[in-house]
């Protein structure tokens, strides 16, 4: 008996249906991977998870605006992190890398203290998608979008 | 595209579009990098380090370009065996490599001055070194099987196989929270302002028409390598066979 499909199709189907499941493994796997691949904790999953206290961990989110406090000893500041719903208290003594400020995103490496404040020992800055000139600064974050996206049509 | 089963069809083709796709893209990448070091405005947070942007970005996409390249050869070389895909698979994993590495480099670079970290194992980072070491396995894989005259069938598998990696690398900064940004640029908008955005659309047309010029030239060699050691072969065994007449 002479099978109506030709070799060249048998082959492009048997890799197709191969490919569909490689795929298919590829996304079960990051999906499972989905909390253990992320670099960093949100505020509001260290507050509902609620880490053993000294247990290492990164907290990352956005510098709350207004809540930079340099501390009487000169190396320590004292700032909160939030996620747009909990913010989370940190102290870091240190330097802060150049593009930590307020309003921007920051990785901390460290641990929850007891008081509920947590104790960074490494501050890493954040780089948010929006590359803009200084001459756009006055703008507000969605006035300089649209001014980007003009230009694109 | 059987038409390009014949190697002399291909030759010819390859002899005026290698040069042509060379200059070109020597003269775009040259021209951005000019523009970029020379007049680009800072960046409202980070300064001057973002007139590495062209060329990180541009490298980035070429080194996920060289696998995809691989990738789309393999299949054709597993599904309608056409003999020239197994060579430009083989073609592209050296500048694909190169451009991954490029980009690891150069995100190490800027990553100091704007993280404040060189190397950091997120999500975006990590996938990105296992690329590198994928590109690795498969320079060695499929030259393995060529020196031994060996079917390229297991490195077209490995090509295939590999090319998971790919979609993971460009979702792993939505996927995952990670150190690294997620994209500037989605369908059809920009996060990046012009500024930054003509330059990095320049380069990254002049290092895709090196990187096609550089897949180009290794065509051409290991054809030729291939058609040497063929005759070489053939003579070897015409003079056996005089040996014995």
């Amino acid at each position: 008996m002479t099978s109506a499909i030709k070799p060249k199709h048998q082959r492009l189907v048997l890799l197709v249906i191969a490919l569909v499941a490689l795929v298919g493994a590829g996304l079960l796997a990051a999906w499972a991977l989905r909390n253990q691949a992320s670099y960093f904790y949100l505020p509001s999953e260290i507050v509902e998870q609620a880490p053993a206290p000294d247990e290492d961990l990164r907290l990352g989110g956005m510098v709350e605006p207004g809540s930079i406090q340099p501390q009487p000893d000169g190396v320590t500041i004292r700032f909160a992190v939030g996620d747009g719903t909990t913010t989370v208290p940190v102290s870091f003594t240190g330097i802060a890398p150049a593009l930590f400020q307020e309003n921007s995103g920051v990785v901390a490496e460290g641990y929850m203290g007891q008081d509920g404040t947590f104790v960074a020992t490494n501050l890493l800055a954040k780089h948010d998608e929006n590359y803009m000139p200084r001459e756009l600064e006055g703008m507000s974050r969605e006035q300089a979008r649209q001014r980007i996206e003009a230009t694109l049509e | 595209m059987h038409g390009f089963a014949n190697p002399a069809r291909f030759l010819r083709l390859a002899r005026w579009l290698t040069p042509l796709l060379l200059v070109v893209g020597l003269v775009l990448v040259a021209v951005s990098l000019a523009y970029s070091y020379t007049s680009m405005p800072p960046d409202r947070l980070m300064g001057d380090s973002v007139k590495i942007l062209p060329i990180h970005v541009a490298v980035s996409w070429l080194g996920m370009g060289g696998w995809t390249t691989i990738a789309i050869a393999s299949l054709v070389e597993l599904v309608w065996r056409h003999p020239l895909a197994a060579i430009a698979a083989r073609a592209a994993a050296v500048p694909g490599a190169v451009f991954a590495f490029l980009c690891l480099a150069t995100g190490s670079i800027w990553g100091r001055p704007t993280w404040g970290t060189w190397w950091v194992w997120d999500g975006r980072l990590t996938s990105m070194l296992v690329l590198l070491f994928l590109y690795f396995g498969y320079i060695a894989l499929s030259g393995a099987l060529a020196r031994e005259g060996s079917s390229s069938r297991i490195a077209a598998i490995f090509g295939l196989v590999g090319a998971i990696n790919v979609p993971i690398i460009n979702r792993s900064v939505v996927w995952w929270n990670s150190l690294h940004q997620p994209p500037s640029l989605t369908m059809g908008n920009s996060a990046i302002d012009p500024v930054y955005l003509y330059p990095l659309g320049a380069s990254t047309l002049g290092f895709s028409c090196l990187f096609g010029a550089l897949v180009l030239m290794r065509m051409r060699t290991l054809l030729a390598d291939m058609q040497a050691e063929a005759r070489l072969r053939r003579k070897a065994m015409m003079a056996a066979e005089e040996e014995f007449a």
